[in-house]
């Protein structure tokens, strides 16, 4: 008896620790970023804080440049990821529904280009890049930044598209659609899920590079949000409250995506498009 | 399998033909239906071929250089031969970052495997509620940017005024005021460890759940009338049913581990004295750091290559596995 309540008992208790072992790093980023800073800098941390302040939200967004790098964050992603999706549909639909001659090489040239170590690249791409004279410009960066994550939303579309029942397509056909159109009306609205749960992946891919922006943009005016991030600290001399309010500003685009889309993403795909 | 397939590809202009006179005229069917797949594939192709087959291509021509910040200015090309990578390869220090990544690679490995599928398990026992809330948690952490998590886990683990230090006095371990995190070799890769394994866990965890609700309810009920544990369950029933989400997960991590520079490098830029440089860190520091472009994209080539045999067994199984869809 005993011992059932206790085995019922733990794995409770050790999902309340574990949640409360993964939040906290992001409730610190946001509690510091709302604290005063007497409370940041206490010998006794200060777990909630009492007096919210906006202060560091102030300091953080009146930093020189901000608005240029949030504009410059949010073009360089967007454009790529739509780019790749665009790039990424038409080959996506050739490897998962026709049998061609170098068809397992491609997808092996794209599983490669999945692992590619991207970060020790960056040397190479810098030579060319500057040989190219095109320095401190965004165009280089999205174009880097499609290939990047082209791969993985290749391979993932692959796999939505093959979710898609055949019988769909095939029976939409029949009734003398063509195979774009049949594309076009049956399968393309069934892959909603996948190209929302795959571009949220090459979203946080692209809105997060680092190495790429720091070494080719120096110009600040054409830099992105991670750079001015990792740079913030130094910057404004361990001012942790304005630090941790930019890490909060960079922070919450991603989260608000995340939980939009990973609902959406992970909810019905095809569920009783065939069946039933 | 095949038989089907030739025939959906098939169907699509025979179909288009056996409507009349609706479709414009086409030189053949057959011509079409051939090339169909290759214009569709040409925009992904070219554009990789392009931007990563030319630098990996460049990458390679920059190892076999003198590189220079002299030779950058005047655009001169100083052919060395493979001089860079015998400095490499000789080097004592190339050897030592190599050994510190794979072993550096492995512990995260392990950590990452074992602390995801234990709570990917634990998700499967739990009821709504509490599965819900661990989710969110999983998931907030998951979505967290690199580079906020990065600056946030420097502040956890600050020297003065950071949490971790505070809570570890307050537990007794007094020692731990004041201490330097980033002072030390091994606490510094603690602090990378940590911070790796709590962004990447919620991956595992959250696929592992995803991929056990898809196993049979009857093959659990079969074992536990054999009296089978908890322990025995999963060795005989969700590590067979799971071997290749286990397989593909476990290599997918050895990459992303074994190529992160952000939070290695960020963290604290390799250091103390370069004793925390993995080897994409080490790449940079020789290229970038001391204006050595050409040994910089050695070290790269040999990243890469050290990379490749490390997974060379996974990407010979996915391989395999394709031929054997055809």
């Amino acid at each position: 008896m005993r011992r059932s309540t206790l085995g019922r008992i733990w794995p409770g208790a050790t999902a309340v620790v574990l949640f409360l072992a993964f939040v906290f790093p992001v409730y610190w980023m946001f509690s510091t970023a709302f604290k005063a800073n007497k409370d940041i800098v206490s010998e006794d941390p200060v777990w909630f804080p009492t007096s919210p302040t906006f202060e560091h939200f102030e300091r953080a967004v009146q930093a020189d440049g901000f608005w240029t790098l949030v504009r410059n964050s949010f073009t360089v992603t967007l454009v790529a990821v739509a780019l790749s999706l665009v790039i990424a549909l038409f080959a996506s639909f050739a490897v998962a529904r026709m049998r061609f001659k170098g068809r397992k090489s491609f997808i092996l040239v794209m599983m490669m280009a999945q692992m590619a170590p991207w970060e020790v690249m960056a040397l190479a791409y810098y030579i060319i890049v500057r040989d190219a004279e095109m320095l401190n410009s965004l165009v280089p960066l999205i174009a880097i930044y499609t290939v990047m994550v082209l791969p993985f939303t290749v391979l993932t579309l692959r796999g939505y598209v093959a979710a898609v029942p055949k019988e769909l397509e095939e029976s939409a056909m029949v009734d003398g659609c063509t195979r774009t159109q049949a594309f076009v009306k049956v399968i393309f609205p069934l892959l909603a899920p996948g190209l929302m749960a795959t571009s949220l992946f090459g979203f946080i891919t692209v809105w997060n590079e680092f190495p790429y922006v720091l070494i080719l943009n120096k110009d600040a005016s054409a830099q992105t949000l991670p750079v001015w991030l990792t740079g913030f600290r130094t910057a404004f001399g361990d001012d942790w409250g304005a630090t941790m309010a930019a890490s909060s500003l960079f922070a919450v685009p991603i989260l608000i995506l995340f939980v939009i889309l990973q609902r959406k993403a992970v909810g019905g795909l095809t569920s009783g498009a065939v069946k039933g | 399998m095949s038989a089907q397939i030739e025939e959906v590809a098939a169907t699509g202009p025979a179909s288009r033909t056996g409507k009349g006179a609706a479709p414009p005229p086409r030189r053949g069917p057959g011509r079409l239906a051939l090339s169909a797949p290759y214009l569709l594939i040409l925009p992904a192709a070219a554009v990789t071929v392009l931007l990563l087959g030319w630098t990996l291509l460049k990458n390679g021509l920059l190892s076999f250089q003198n590189l220079g910040p002299r030779q950058l200015i005047r655009h001169l090309t100083e052919w060395t031969g493979t001089d860079n990578y015998a400095d490499q390869l000789g080097s004592s220090e190339f050897w030592g970052v190599t050994g510190r990544s794979v072993v550096f690679t492995l512990a995260n490995v392990v950590l990452i495997m074992a602390l995801g599928c234990f709570i990917g398990l634990l998700l499967a026992r739990l009821g709504t509620a509490l599965r819900l809330l661990l989710s969110l948690g999983l998931v907030l952490a998951w979505a967290m940017p690199v580079v906020a998590a990065t600056t946030v886990f420097q502040w956890l683990f600050d020297q003065r005024f950071g949490v971790v230090n505070h809570v570890l006095d307050k537990l007794g371990w007094h020692s731990m005021a004041g201490y330097s995190w980033t002072s030390g070799q091994f606490s510094t890769f603690f602090v990378i460890t940590v911070l790796l394994v709590w962004q990447s866990v919620p991956f595992v965890a959250i696929n592992l759940y995803a991929a056990t609700t898809t196993i049979p309810k009857e093959l659990y009920e079969a074992a536990s009338l054999d009296g089978a544990g908890t322990w025995k369950q999963f060795t005989s029933v969700t590590f067979p049913f799971l071997k290749p989400f286990f397989l593909a997960t476990t290599f997918l991590e050895v990459i992303w581990i074994f190529k992160s520079f952000t939070q290695v490098f960020a963290i604290n830029e390799g250091g103390p004295d370069r004793l925390t440089e993995t080897l994409p860190v080490y790449a940079f520091q020789e290229g970038f750091g001391s204006q050595h472009f050409g040994m910089g994209a050695a070290v790269s080539i040999l990243t890469i290559v050290i990379l490749l045999a490390l997974t060379a067994y996974y990407l010979r199984l996915v391989l395999k596995q394709e031929e054997d869809e055809l």
